[in-house]
């Protein structure tokens, strides 16, 4: 047999929640196309029963992660950057099938990716000194503000750069010791789709990164008002969206971060490289401590 | 005694199409009820103290404050040296006390010692007694040292109901299950419990399908309803759900009470009442919205 009569072998996207590759419960699919309209593949169509369970699974991994050494972080972000590197041919070719501006536009967001991830592998054991401080009190007390993380943290990747886009909002989050249930975009899912592997292979531990591809609307207000999600950063939002999530939003007081880079943004490093986008995802904790005079 | 043999293929599947039904809205709720109702609540740690099991008493009287139709659950299941305190914290609740018993979970300890234990946790005012089975000697074939085992306890629980535990587990085929579920039935036991929750794997459907089977064979042949306690590995709503659709469609309605079927289970309460606050306010509840124990 001649190696041009090899059948094809196609990937079976699937969803990535607690460190497994489930199908969605609901057993429905989405159908991607090429620029062309072309199909291309069938997704994981992700319920609120997927979204729900990666929260309890992101819940259940928050305190490992959080009590993980922050050096230990670095070592395990800049894994993610060494895995998204190896796979980068595959990433950019899923991204340029769907995404307008071709292959070297793909390739050039899938390298800023990789960079985005060593930056925050380099932030996750210095931004605690960026964020934190010592407090001059007039009393006998040593007093100083640390940051801690938040807890569990939903990230709405944005239609445009799905991959870069994607993350640049998940790093700083899971670089604070947070764990993330991300909602990939709607329109260029294939990224999202594919960087379960990535997870999968970079002693990510279960639970920490949970990637759903799904419709954004169906997703967005179950995620808002759910209790036990005390974050979200969220980008590419309609004004309709953003009210959404801030009114169910309101009702556990969590936070919502909305991004509203575009375009070249996104590759600003001076913006998008800062500990300051850690910020919005911890707790300040102060602590006065008994010294003498 | 016949010697039943045990369809492995087609007890899996039949377990497994319990799982497929789905159930919502109005009968969920009711479904949920159902199933605290029956909750044992349990507490079996080396490290169980007072104050522990004056919180499990005090949520097994009143699951959810802010749910008041939640009515209390069966029993509690303790240690026998927390008996005579959880008596006196359910006080005339309604609650039961169930004890473990006869040297719990290994059952490694002479004759006298069990029946002293046993004895002990009756004065203490235990209701019900969870006995475990000389699973060693039934496994060597010494079937009459079980069975002399299980009467000798059955009269020394003298009112106290008898649940006798197979240990699942532990007993290695299908067949076992129903030769062991049969002995402990013919020997005096009110209910049959499929594990001690220390051993894994804990309850299973197809095992407690086998044992149900084996219920409803001593039914039609007796006219005696014996009860079924799986224990150990339940620890979501959707799960126990599923085992009441297996019980009702293998025993009926007349064993959907607490009377006849018991969850053995510590972390299940509170995914039903999670549940139970998403029915009623329509949106996933946090972590923190249901105590601890």
């Amino acid at each position: 047999m001649s190696t041009t009569d090899r059948l094809a072998v196609l990937k079976t996207y699937k969803l990535f929640i607690n460190g497994a590759f489930p199908r969605t419960e609901s057993g429905r699919t989405l159908l991607v196309e090429d620029k062309k309209g072309n199909p291309l593949a069938h997704l994981c169509h992700a319920s609120r029963k997927d979204l729900r369970n990666s929260v309890v699974a992101a819940r259940k991994a928050a305190p490992g992660w959080a009590k993980r050494s922050a050096y230990n972080r670095t070592q395990i972000l800049y894994r993610m950057a060494e895995m998204l590197e190896g796979k980068s041919e595959e990433f950019a070719a899923a991204i340029a099938s769907t995404v307008p501006g071709g292959k070297s536009r793909a390739s050039k967001e899938v390298a800023a990716a990789v960079d985005r991830l060593v930056a925050f592998a380099g932030w996750a054991d210095k931004f605690g000194q960026v964020l934190g401080c010592n407090n001059p009190v007039a009393a006998p007390f040593y007093n100083f503000t640390i940051a801690e993380p938040m807890g569990v943290v939903c990230v709405v990747a944005p239609a445009e750069e799905p991959l870069l886009g994607l993350i640049s909002l998940l790093a700083p989050v899971i670089c604070a010791g947070n764990t993330a249930v991300v909602v990939g975009s709607t329109e260029h899912p294939l990224a999202t789709a594919i960087l379960g592997e990535v997870c999968a292979t970079s002693d990510v531990p279960a639970g920490v990164i949970n990637l759903l591809t799904g419709l954004r609307p169906e997703l967005l207000e179950v995620m808002a008002g759910h209790r036990d999600v005390d974050g979200i950063s969220a980008a590419g939002c309609a004004k309709a969206e953003r009210t959404t999530l801030e009114l169910g939003a309101a009702e556990n007081l969590k936070r919502v971060t909305v991004d509203s880079s575009k375009g070249k943004d996104w590759y600003d490093l001076q913006k998008m490289n800062s500990p300051y986008r850690i910020q919005p995802f911890v707790e300040m904790k102060t602590i006065w401590h008994p010294s003498g005079a | 005694m016949p010697n039943r043999t045990v369809d492995k293929v087609a007890v899996e599947a039949r377990a497994a199409s319990f799982k497929t039904r789905s159930i919502k809205k109005d009968s969920k709720r009711q479904g949920l009820l159902m199933v605290s109702s029956m909750i044992d609540l349990t507490t079996l740690e080396g490290k169980d103290s007072a104050a522990k099991v004056r919180a499990l008493c005090q949520k097994a009287v009143q699951p959810d404050a802010s749910l008041p139709h939640v009515s209390p659950v069966a029993a509690v299941c303790v240690y026998p040296r927390w008996v005579s305190l959880a008596r006196e914290l359910v006080a005339d609740s309604g609650v039961k006390v169930a004890s473990v018993a006869t040297a719990f979970p290994s059952g490694q300890v002479d004759l006298e010692t069990k029946l002293a234990d046993v004895r002990a946790a009756v004065t203490a005012g235990a209701d019900e007694i969870d006995m475990v089975i000389h699973r060693g000697a039934f496994l060597s074939g010494q079937l009459q040292v079980v069975a002399d085992e299980i009467r000798a306890v059955k009269d020394a629980c003298a009112a106290a109901h008898l649940k006798v535990i197979l240990e699942t587990g532990e007993l290695e085929t299908y067949d076992n299950v129903v030769r062991a579920s049969e002995l402990a039935i013919a020997s005096g036991a009110d209910f049959i419990k499929t594990s001690t929750g220390k051993v894994s794997p804990a309850a299973t459907m197809p095992v407690t399908l086998v044992m149900l089977e084996t219920i409803r064979s001593h039914f039609l042949a007796t006219g005696q309803m014996i009860g079924m306690k799986p224990a150990g590995g339940i620890s979501t709503a959707k799960d126990a759900l599923h085992y009441l659709v297996m019980l009702k469609e293998t025993l009926g309605d007349a064993w959907l009470t607490p009377e006849w079927f018991r969850f053995g289970a510590s972390s299940l309460l509170n995914d039903v009442l999670l549940q139970l606050h998403r029915l009623e306010s329509g949106q996933y509840a946090a972590h923190y919205d249901v105590t601890e124990s």
